[in-house]
């Protein structure tokens, strides 16, 4: 593998979010300097910024694109509590020779009373939806019922998983042997809440996503959930980051016909690597499923491959040369205190917990520059983390407003 | 069986510190995006992110020399499938063998390509010295499948009934990797004196160490000639050289026929060289030694013999020329632990398939060779043979398509060889259709013509969901670009009717606005897809109308109006237009709406009226009666009753 090209991104602060098209000829960004860029694929290869605009008001975490069928759409989602759906309108002549391109917001989704950590559209098959998860342990799924009115989305469902939640996916399976399914990660900390991914189903008779199974081995935070192409197998097969990389098989195991329960499952461990020495962030399947990635702490993108035996192996690292990053930090020394200062500041606040994602956003626009400057908690709430609290004496929404 | 560790590739990003901040990545079609990012909500700088990198996988993909490569090899895959399974297998043989030799001329064809290219680019600035690295990798790695494609047919399915041809294989396959004696004979011979030429005694040791006696021969009269006084020794070199026998499987002889023969030959050897027939002449003397398999005398010769297998091929040649491919590996064996030390993975592979161990043949290639066409078009030319069944691996057919799932989609990241990979999915039994699936739907659809020919490749499949998704996603790229013509005809190849309602709603906005039609081409061919959606039919219907009446067709036209109202296939929006359209065939001289019609018409006026009974303050209600249309046809009623 090589470095084909590097697009110089030109956000004003952190990326957290690159997003693909469909296609794959278009993509979007998202940063802490709460815009949102839309970049071309020319014929040539090159990448052109298109379109660039402030999407919210505090970081934006994810964005990512509806399939093609529903047209030029993305949802992007917020610390600001928020998420939004945005729709590329054919401009003014005078915009595409200056090849730009126009996007409206089309809705904002304010059900969320903390930070948004989370947006996905469900596999096409099921319509135009979208689901959300927030660090207040709700996950809601939306539906646009008129794919051609992208203003209209109503909150279909709000699921309580009641541990604060990080990360969600859809099983893309289109079987209808399969009913909707959707798996939940939890960033919480504390090993003692049980597991941190749940999975939940749709059942046709109440109507309503229930939880199927709950991970139970998988005990501390998880910041990145993936199921992979079900390629018409009867099992899914899940790919989790928390503080390793791990791959579950789940199969359903057979129903009683008259059983209108949720589907039980058979968990079996695939595989399970610690070769990013501590946490992993993000992890991610390939078209075919035949290749995962993941990123951790150790600062690599590492590549995983099955063989045809299913041994599971890293095939391949992308690791940075170690050659002085010439971002606008300036000198790299200078920067790396601060990062040690800033760490330090916080697990002592926090008890180690990443709860970043956790608290409202002020109520001032954030500092520019200074991402978590503002994330720091108010001083009562130092004294709540340091006390022994379980999700059910603490209820996650009795956090002390902000204002 | 065990798996070998190996280590992962590592590809370095530039400008960024792996022990500051996290990577980030997402994948896309044969790429990976990265961008530097930290995750820990704790921990965080601010300052901007200066770059997304592309990370690309296959560097081969992208040669065009390649392409060509894989282009044809596509064909002889292709006709390698179409053999029939129920050929009785001595029927079949014949075809592997020939198919083998296809894809060794397809390399070979590229092979010579990139060396042609690597020749031109040495007068080429010495900044494109990593261009030329890769080329002259490619064009080493490409040489050695070209050189070992058929050694492994050959002694994995090619020589094993015929015991004692196995030497002539080999010979075979030597003279492909030393292929430099040829072009340094033909230097020799051009010189002026060729026998005094420097490199004359390494022409003739090469011939003899590959066989070719007679080759070798006929350099010596060179020799012969400048030396008349050593006349009757080269004469009875050349009488040994002439006679050597080697075991031809087509004659009649039998193997032990044949060893007998040999036998007697070589105590002529040994008796020459006892007799000392040679000792004036050391390079005679040594080619004499040769001709025993006099161990230290090759070993003098190591140069020209440059690597182990040659070494080994000779070595048999002249000490056990009827060597059964099961005897091979011993004779391996001891040579690389002996004499040479086995470094290069090549090589490796090479021991491996000596041992008749395929798996590991195959294993080992793709660890080494840097994708997947080597390895998938081998191994799925062995399985077609039976033979990865036979050597009791029960993932047989599993894992030739695992090689050739790979290998195919390694070229759908390609914009144009993914054409070819279609074909290779389609030879996958278990997984190549929901590859191909999952793949195809994201062929980017840059013009119609693509879209159509990704359409017919899954109609020709019966893959309706992507056909359907494909049409429409082109129908709403159609309709964001106001091409409504062009977004009506996908949606109706979508079968997509809400969207066929759409746009029919489009085409009649515009046709109030303007008072015209686009797209009449399509309207008026509609046929039976106008069906798909109520408003569809409409439009057709509306459209037909038009044309009657252009046509000067007014009752047929009059009748149509009536039941476009009559049978509810109008929407009550469009009711009003429909019965101002009536005025003009109201207005003609001769009777065009009989009484009945017309006082149909006044039905739906009233009903029209009516059922805008509530009133809104933007819009009055309109008292029956007084509406001028109503009058009118009130008065053209009465005048014709």
């Amino acid at each position: 593998m090589f470095v084909a090209r590097s697009i110089a991104a030109d956000h004003k602060d952190l990326i957290h979010d690159v997003s693909y098209d469909f296609h794959g000829r278009r993509m979007a960004t998202c940063s802490s300097d709460q815009s949102v860029k839309v970049w071309d694929k020319s014929e040539s290869g090159e990448w052109h910024c298109t379109a660039s605009w402030k999407t919210h008001s505090g970081s934006v975490w994810r964005v990512t694109w509806a399939h093609p069928e529903f047209g030029q759409v993305l949802a992007s989602c917020s610390f600001d509590r928020t998420a939004a759906v945005w729709e590329e309108i054919v401009g003014e002549s005078n915009d595409k020779q200056r090849g730009q391109s126009h996007w409206i917001k089309r809705t904002t989704l304010v059900d969320s009373r903390t930070s948004v950590t989370d947006v996905k559209f469900a596999p096409k098959h099921m319509g135009l939806m979208l689901t959300t998860c927030s660090a207040d342990g709700v996950v809601r799924v939306y539906e646009a019922p008129d794919v051609m009115n992208l203003s209209q989305w109503s909150l279909q469902h709000e699921i309580s998983c009641k541990l604060s939640c990080s990360c969600i996916s859809w099983n893309p399976s289109s079987s209808r042997a399969h009913p909707p399914m959707i798996a939940v990660g939890s960033d919480d900390s504390n090993v003692m809440y049980g597991g941190k991914v749940q999975i939940y189903e749709y059942n046709d008779n109440t109507r309503k996503y229930a939880k199927a199974e709950t991970l139970m081995t998988v005990t501390d935070a998880v910041h990145d959930i993936a199921f992979s192409p079900n390629l018409g197998r009867s099992f899914h097969v899940l790919a989790i980051a928390t503080k390793d990389v791990r791959i579950f098989k789940l199969v359903p195991l057979r129903k009683e016909s008259s059983s209108t329960g949720p589907t039980k499952f058979e968990v079996q461990i695939v595989a399970q690597f610690d070769n990013h020495n501590s946490q992993v962030w993000r992890v991610s399947w390939n078209i075919t499923s035949t290749l995962l990635a993941s990123s951790g702490d150790d600062g690599c993108v590492r590549l995983w491959k099955a063989n045809y035996m299913d041994n599971w192996k890293c095939t391949g690292i992308l690791k940075g040369d170690g050659s002085p990053v010439n971002g606008s930090s300036g000198q790299p020394g200078a920067m790396n205190t601060m990062v040690g200062s800033a760490v330090q500041t916080s697990q002592n606040a926090l008890n180690g917990s990443a709860a970043g994602r956790y608290f409202f956003p002020p109520l001032d626009a954030p500092r520019a520059g200074s991402r978590y400057g503002h994330l720091l908690p108010p001083p009562s709430l130092i004294e709540h983390s340091d006390a022994q609290f379980s999700p059910h004496s603490q209820p996650l929404n009795t956090l002390p407003e902000h204002d | 069986m065990e798996e070998v560790d190996v280590e992962p590739t590592t590809t370095p990003i530039p400008g960024f510190d792996s022990n500051q901040k996290h990577l980030g990545f997402v994948w896309g079609p044969g790429d990976i995006l990265v961008y530097e990012t930290i995750y820990k909500a704790s921990g965080g700088s601010a300052g901007g992110c200066p770059f997304v990198h592309e990370v690309r996988k296959d560097e081969d993909i992208y040669s065009p020399i390649l392409r060509k490569l894989f282009n044809e090899s596509h064909h002889i895959f292709v006709g390698l499938q179409r053999i029939r399974e129920d050929l009785p297998s001595k029927n079949k043989k014949p075809q592997f063998v020939s198919i083998s030799k296809n894809y060794r001329s397809v390399i070979r064809a590229c092979m010579e390509e990139l060396q042609q290219v690597l020749t031109t680019l040495k007068w080429w600035k010495p900044s494109l010295s990593t261009l030329k690295g890769v080329i002259s990798m490619m064009s080493h790695l490409s040489l050695w499948c070209e050189q070992n494609f058929n050694i492994f047919c050959t002694l994995f399915f090619v020589c094993d009934p015929l015991a004692g041809s196995l030497v002539l294989h080999l010979l075979d396959w030597v003279r492909l990797h030393k292929a430099d004696v040829d072009e340094k004979a033909r230097e020799v011979l051009a010189s002026e004196s060729p026998a005094e030429h420097q490199a004359y005694w390494d022409v003739v040791i090469s011939y003899v160490l590959q066989g070719r006696m007679d080759e070798a021969r006929q350099v010596l009269v060179k020799q012969a000639a400048l030396q008349p006084a050593a006349r009757v020794m080269f004469k009875l070199l050349d009488n040994l050289l002439m006679k050597m026998p080697i075991f031809n499987p087509g004659e009649t002889q039998t193997l032990t026929e044949f060893d007998v023969k040999w036998r007697h030959w070589r105590e002529e050897v040994d008796h020459c060289l006892q007799d000392q027939s040679f000792a004036s002449n050391r390079h005679l003397e040594d080619i004499c030694k040769i001709l025993v398999g006099d161990e230290d005398v090759l070993l003098e010769y190591k140069e020209l013999l440059s690597t182990w297998y040659h070494f080994l091929v000779t070595r048999l040649l002249f000490s056990h020329p009827t060597v059964k491919p099961t005897e091979l590996h011993y004779y391996a064996q001891v040579l690389t632990t002996t004499l040479y030390m086995i470094q290069k993975p090549l090589d490796s592979i090479l021991l491996a398939a000596f041992e008749f161990d395929i798996h590991q043949v195959i294993k080992d290639c793709s660890i080494a060779l840097n994708n997947w066409w080597f390895v998938g078009h081998l191994t799925d030319l062995l399985d077609h043979c039976k033979l990865l069944q036979s050597h009791n691996l029960h993932f047989g057919s599993n894992l030739r398509e695992f090689l050739l799932l790979e290998y195919a989609s390694g070229l759908f990241t390609h914009h144009s060889l993914w054409q070819l990979a279609v074909d290779y999915f389609d030879h996958c039994p278990e997984f190549g259709r929901v590859y191909l699936e999952l793949q195809i739907e994201r062929v980017p659809l840059d013009t119609e013509r693509k879209a159509l020919k990704v359409i017919r490749i899954c109609e020709q499949r019966q893959m309706t969901e992507q056909v359907r998704s494909i049409c429409k996603i082109m129908a709403k790229k159609a309709l964001r670009n106001n091409r409504l013509g062009s977004a009506l005809s996908w949606s109706i190849r979508a079968k997509d009717a809400a969207f066929a309602t759409l746009i029919s709603e489009r085409f009649l906005q515009d046709y109030c606005a303007k008072g015209t039609f686009s797209d009449l081409d399509l309207i008026d061919n509609l046929g039976p897809a106008m069906l798909l959606s109520d408003r569809l039919t409409f439009l057709g219907k509306y459209r037909e109308f038009h044309r009657l009446y252009g046509e000067k067709r007014f009752s047929d036209a009059a009748k149509l109006l009536l039941s476009l109202m009559t049978a509810k296939i109008a929407p009550h929006s469009f009711w009003m237009t429909l019965l101002t359209d009536a005025l003009p065939l109201l207005e003609q001289k001769e009777v065009i709406f009989s009484a009945d019609q017309t006082h149909e018409l006044m039905f739906c006026l009233e009903e029209l009226t009516s059922g805008k009974s509530v009133p809104t303050p933007d819009k009055p209600m309109q008292v029956l009666g007084t509406h001028p249309l109503t009058l009118y046809l009130m008065a053209v009623s009465l005048s014709i009753s």
